[in-house]
């Protein structure tokens, strides 16, 4: 039978959301882990069953958690995380050079082919690979070493590679995004990296037009029969790039922010995406209290707002990066979480909206699988 | 035997009940202990203590004999009565919400 699983990572817990392909009735299952910040979980396209969840502590540091039955039952995997080789420094808040050091694993990335396969983007940014599902983690250090690591600087949230795209039309394409370095881009699969950021202004926080990095980009995201053509939404704009992110430009159009965290693109429309304006990087809420997901069908400038079965007044909650997917089901879903502790959907690709749930902890991070 | 109490969340963690006991070869001392929990939990690698320079995390506290040991070398001897099994080696999760 045909059916979604909806993958939920929160401030004190994971919670897998389950329904049919009407997307109707839920059944909620959790808190796994209960008492740790889930930054992000999701599951293999080679294999649905194998889930991987990245779980941190304050306390108790990194763990890394593998399931192999859809999120049934867990175990514990590896969780070294060792830099390779001399970690150098990078630029801290206040200007001066930092060592790197590692935090926690924001986003687990597994492989399209290869269940046992799996990239995680960790803070201090840093991108390593398991080849063995998980129990042993390498950095990839050429993303580090590419020769300006020194100037990559941390955003208010610390400085984490959220993004990772595989191009399924090509194994050595990588694309990442770090706030704040910006985009990078690896055709060899993994080995080398060069910035993909022509084209970002950022002129309240890099003086330099040009500045190869520093961009705070909040998430990029592509159609997967479209890997060359890039969405981003940065700390300001929205931007695109036609060519897998060598050039990009501002598609902001009539949004009534330029800021947000999330983008995404519709499974089955390569040219429709989705956003959540939020109204200034130090006011992390809606603008005028209505939460709004604001769509374009035409790949940009032309936004209309989505609002049916969303609350209009009085809302103050906030949409993170990784807290909005898309499921393939013939009619699109779409899913978002907020750090209200609501997960969104709506099953007719953002017309309509109701709420999964509605009192979770802080939501970071939503990813659906769609189920055969 | 030594015998070692962990706070909720490690027990949630290795599955295991508050106080484990377990065998530790030589003399017992932080890194000795850890060493032998480690090896029988390896889940709990990198959660006490970093993986790669064995510093302790630092929101966690040893205490043993109603004495704060955190702060005492990881190679010195702990208390006879914590050697000995009459008394538990305590890894303490601070006290802090979040």
């Amino acid at each position: 039978m045909k059916g979604v699983r909806v993958l939920v990572g929160t401030k004190k817990g994971a919670f897998i959301l389950t329904s049919d392909a009407k997307r109707e009735k839920w059944k909620v299952a959790g808190p796994h882990f209960a008492g740790w910040e889930i930054y992000h979980l999701k599951g293999s396209p080679a294999d649905p069953d194998r889930l991987y969840a990245s779980q941190t502590s304050g306390w108790f540091g990194q763990v890394i958690q593998r399931s192999k039955d859809g999120g049934k039952t867990w175990e514990p995997v590896g969780n070294k995380f060792a830099y390779d080789g001399q970690t150098g420094t990078h630029q801290w808040y206040d200007g001066t050079q930092h060592p790197w050091e590692f935090k926690r694993v924001w986003h687990l990335e597994p492989s399209l082919t290869d269940p046992d396969t799996v990239f995680a983007g960790v803070e201090d940014a840093a991108m390593f690979r398991s080849t063995d599902g998980g129990q042993t983690w390498h950095e990839l250090p050429g993303l580090r070493n590419h020769g300006k690591g020194h100037l990559w600087q941390p955003g208010a949230g610390g400085m984490g590679l959220h993004t990772i795209l595989l191009d399924p039309t090509n194994p050595k394409r990588i694309y990442i995004a770090i706030s704040a370095a910006g985009a990078f881009r690896s055709d060899d699969a993994g080995r080398t990296w060069r910035p993909i950021n022509k084209g970002l202004e950022s002129k309240y926080a890099l003086p330099d037009p040009d500045a190869e990095v520093g961009h705070c980009v909040h998430r990029i995201a592509f159609h997967p029969s479209r890997p060359n053509v890039l969405f981003m939404q940065k700390h300001w704009d929205v931007l695109r790039s036609d060519n897998a992110g060598d050039q990009w430009h501002k598609i902001s159009g009539n949004l009534p922010t330029d800021f947000g965290f999330p983008i995404d693109v519709h499974a089955h429309e390569p040219e429709t995406i989705y956003v959540v304006p939020i109204k200034s990087d130090s006011e992390h809420y809606p603008p005028d209290g209505k939460l709004r997901v604001y769509r374009s069908k035409t790949g940009g400038n032309e936004w209309k707002p989505l609002t049916k079965g969303l609350p209009q007044k009085n809302c103050y909650v906030n949409v993170l990066r990784d807290s909005m997917a898309v499921d393939t089901l013939d009619s699109c879903g779409i899913y978002f979480g907020t750090t209200g502790g609501q997960v969104y959907a709506s099953a007719d690709s953002g017309n309509s909206w109701n709420p999964i749930v509605h009192d979770l902890p802080a939501v970071l991070s939503v990813e659906v699988q769609t189920l055969q | 035997m030594i015998r070692v109490t962990l706070p909720a969340h490690l027990q949630t963690l290795a599955r295991t009940n508050q106080e484990v006991e377990l065998d530790v070869p030589g003399e017992a001392t932080q890194r000795s202990v850890l060493d032998a929990l480690e090896a029988r939990y390896p889940m709990l690698r990198g959660t006490i203590r970093d993986q790669v320079t064995f510093r302790r995390r630092a929101f966690v506290r040893f205490f043993a004999c109603e004495v704060d040991l955190s702060h005492e070398p990881i190679d010195a001897p702990l208390p006879h009565p914590v050697a000995s099994g009459s008394e538990p080696f305590h890894v303490i999760g601070a006290m802090a919400g979040g």
